[in-house]
């Protein structure tokens, strides 16, 4: 099953990875990125283009789906300000095996850094500024494709 | 050929609009000629636009490269490099 979320809500990953577990996979594999704490950073905002957002992950999710033989795929991302330490982002994959399960989530968080249309806005003591797209982001995606 | 144009991020400050609804004439067919048109009456938009390099587009939610056509779209999105995950 194909399980895409993009909401303001903290991310539940407890109920999140039950959700994978549920379909008598023999193994899940889980990405969870966090706000950073680093750079006197005292909130994240991430902005997203709604309804291309969605049918982006979902594209991603079924594309790595069919590749690997996944059994399931959730992602869950959060969008509007959020604290260090708090989750942005959230990906699961299950399959019969550990293999395609580690490959599919780390294809999908690789990709989705460089696919889905999500900005990072960083608010500091000194102002707020856009974050910067990094080179190796795309050369990450690059090797999936 | 009445069509909407979406702006996020940078891009959105520095119009100080997420939106706008726009009539180019015939002979802008391109998202690059659309860019040029709305910035040739309007040093706003001029600047928000001038470096091509730092933009990225979409056409109707996918994404294009700026020399894609634009005749017949219906949404017209603008913005920097993404930076999710």
């Amino acid at each position: 099953m194909i399980r895409v979320s993009v909401q303001r809500d903290p991310i539940d990953v407890v109920a999140a990875l039950a959700g994978v577990e549920a379909d008598g996979a023999g193994a899940v594999a889980s990405f969870t990125g966090l706000v950073r704490a680093d750079d006197g950073v005292g909130i994240l905002e991430l902005e997203h283009y709604p309804g291309m957002t969605e049918a982006v992950l979902t594209t991603l999710a079924e594309g790595a789906a069919s590749r690997w033989d996944l059994l399931d795929v959730t992602i869950v991302h959060r969008v509007g300000p959020m604290e260090p330490g708090e989750r942005v982002v959230f990906v699961a994959t299950s399959a019969r095996h550990r293999a395609a399960a580690l490959e599919a989530c780390a294809s999908l968080i690789d990709r989705l850094k460089t696919e889905a249309p999500f900005w990072k806005r960083e608010v500091t003591a000194d102002g707020a500024r856009w974050v910067e797209a990094r080179c190796g982001d795309e050369d990450a995606a690059a090797r999936w494709r | 050929m009445a069509l909407e144009m979406l702006y996020f991020a940078w891009v959105r400050e520095r119009l100080g609009r997420g939106s706008e609804r726009v009539d180019p004439p015939a002979d802008v067919v391109t998202v690059a000629a659309l860019l040029d048109w709305l910035s040739s009456d309007s040093t706003a938009h001029a600047a928000a636009f001038a470096d091509r390099d730092r933009l990225r587009a979409a056409v109707d939610q996918a994404f294009v490269p700026l020399d894609a056509p634009v005749v017949g779209a219906r949404e017209v999105a603008i913005f920097p490099p993404v930076t999710g995950g």
